[in-house]
């Protein structure tokens, strides 16, 4: 085995060790804060500090008390959904404008103003508002995640058209491209690599957002859930929360990778 | 047939310059080129010679005079007048062949599927490319590159064909065999071909007339030389030809005696 793997394998675990350390530290001072002990058994089940047998979050994620009461698993559903949802409205939206504000200088100067000034306002300040306007709470986290999403795609796609060289240009013009075909067969392949770096982007920025989103609105969702346990005392629970997001947000960006590299010219042949 | 092929009539190119007097980039030209004709351009850098190929290819508007193509107003960019272009321009995502096909099918539509792949595998062929053609750009030879870029403009089937500098951006050698494979395909089919470039040689080698331009601003066309040498040309033999040595010095003493450039 190479020395470059060992040390990826092992150097992580002793710092695995550490927080542990650091964990159990902070335990011993704050009072009620759950030991890593706790937190194993209150994910995967067995005997607590106080003597009594769990059932561990994790080791029973699929049951369905009623409305109010489902295991993990389907708090995450939840929020995947809604994050997708908005993500995919965000895309169908955001594209288009994007591949407009790129390619006409009028739509640039029009929009450009209001994007900049949008980009930066949290999307949970839009919160009360969509709250407001749709009195749901599943339309209210998808469009949050739809006004989160949007800017990065937008604001990508346009960078991607306007990095499409003169040359290319130049070329579908000797050959009398039409716009549309000049969109499709020069200006969205030069686009692509730019658009899923802003999707990339959004998903990492959507996945933020759902978490405090739930929060706020409450119902289902692993936001939810986290603030739930909070509210019923169960602080172990919130570090679980805390590290099955981090989890899930991890593996969201690694398939994004993936499937940004897939469609990525400059990837396959170093062109 | 007519000797009248393509005509440039008084032409001038202006640029505006924000707070000041228009630059004046070319003015007055006056050529006609024949059917089947090598031209080439030669002149000092910034001259204006890609201003005046880019106004024949249309990619960019005259301000005064008119260019005609068969007694037909030339006005914007078309595939009658194919470009090839200095940095070669293919586009990275398509292969070699793809390339070729992209520009074919949009040119000739009516081709059927096999008409299509039997004319673009021509065109690879014609360029010797029959190895790489499912490579991608990235994966071949800047020689490679300018050879397919040469491949797609005359796979459309232009009237005439303008290359910018085609083998600036390449060493003497690959040059040098781009320059073969032009002339053979010359040699074979015919092309109103017009061709910038800065090396004497290459001027003389590919043309049968040089069109030496002066310099700008106001630049224009200072002298036209008529290369009568014999063709196939072979380079070796050529270098002791009194006719190409004439040319040679043609050329050298407009660039250098009477419009020499101190600034460069
Ligand atoms: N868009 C433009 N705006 C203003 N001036 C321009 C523009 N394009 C070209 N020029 C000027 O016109 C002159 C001719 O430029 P051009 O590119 O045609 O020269 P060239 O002969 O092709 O030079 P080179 O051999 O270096 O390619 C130059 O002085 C250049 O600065
Ligand atoms: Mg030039």
């Amino acid at each position: 085995m190479n020395t470059e793997l060992v040390k990826k394998i092992v150097l992580p675990f002793l710092v695995f060790l550490f927080i542990i350390q650091i964990w159990s530290g902070i335990a011993n001072v704050v009072e009620d804060f759950p030991t890593p002990t706790d937190t194993y058994v209150a994910a995967f089940g067995g005997v607590n500090a106080d003597g009594d047998e769990m059932v561990g979050v994790l080791s029973d994620p699929f049951y369905v008390n009623n409305q109010d009461d489902k295991g993990i698993f389907w708090q995450i559903v939840a929020s995947l959904e809604r994050v997708f949802a908005g993500f995919v409205l965000a895309i169908l939206v955001g594209v288009p404008v994007g591949l407009f504000v790129g390619m006409s200088k009028t739509a640039q100067y029009a929009l450009n103003p209001f994007i900049q000034i949008f980009k930066p306002v949290s999307p949970l300040a839009w919160l009360p508002l969509l709250l407001f306007i749709f009195q749901d709470i599943n339309l209210t986290a998808i469009s949050t995640i739809f006004i989160t999403s949007i800017w990065p795609i937008i604001i990508n796609t346009a960078l991607g058209v306007k990095s499409v060289s003169e040359d290319y240009m130049n070329v579908a013009k000797v050959l009398r491209f039409s716009p549309l075909e000049k969109i499709i067969q020069i200006i969205l392949p030069v686009s692509v690599p730019y658009i899923f770096t802003g999707m990339r982007l959004s998903l990492g920025i959507a996945w933020l957002v759902i978490v405090a989103a739930e929060m706020l609105t409450g119902g289902i969702g692993i936001g939810f859930w986290i603030w739930d346990e909070y509210n019923n005392l169960n602080y172990h629970n919130i570090i679980i929360g805390i590290i099955v997001v981090g989890l899930i947000g991890f593996f969201l960006d690694i398939i994004m990778g993936k499937i940004a590299d897939y469609f990525d010219y400059t990837k396959k042949g170093r062109a | 047939m007519s000797e009248k092929f393509l005509s440039l009539q008084n032409i001038e190119k202006r640029f505006p310059i924000p707070g000041k007097e228009d630059y004046i980039a070319v003015t007055d030209v006056n050529l006609e080129i024949k059917k089947n004709e090598i031209i080439s351009i030669i002149g000092h850098s910034g001259c204006g010679k890609s201003t005046l190929l880019n106004m024949i290819s249309g990619l960019d508007a005259q301000t005064e005079g008119a260019i005609l193509l068969e007694n037909k107003h030339v006005q914007g960019p078309g595939p009658e007048r194919a470009v090839v272009f200095q940095n070669h321009s293919l586009l990275p995502w398509l292969s070699v062949y793809q390339n070729i096909e992209m520009a074919v099918k949009k040119v000739m539509p009516e081709l059927s599927a096999f008409e299509l792949r039997e004319r673009v595998e021509k065109f690879v062929s014609m360029v010797n490319l029959d190895h790489a053609k499912d490579k991608l750009p990235g994966e071949i030879s800047g020689g490679m590159k300018q050879r397919v870029g040469i491949a797609r403009a005359l796979s459309i089937q232009p009237k005439v064909l303008l290359m910018d500098e085609p083998f600036g951006a390449l060493d003497s050698l690959t040059r040098a065999n781009l320059q073969e494979h032009l002339m053979r395909i010359q040699q074979n089919v015919k092309n109103t071909v017009i061709v910038i470039t800065h090396d004497i040689d290459e001027a003389v080698l590919l043309s049968d007339r040089v069109i030496m331009m002066t310099n700008g601003p106001e630049a224009t066309i200072g002298e036209i030389l008529e290369v009568n040498l014999e063709r196939p040309r072979n380079r070796v033999e050529l270098q002791h030809d009194p006719e190409y040595i004439r040319c040679r010095e043609a050329i050298l003493s407009f660039l250098y005696e009477k419009f020499a450039k101190d600034d460069e």
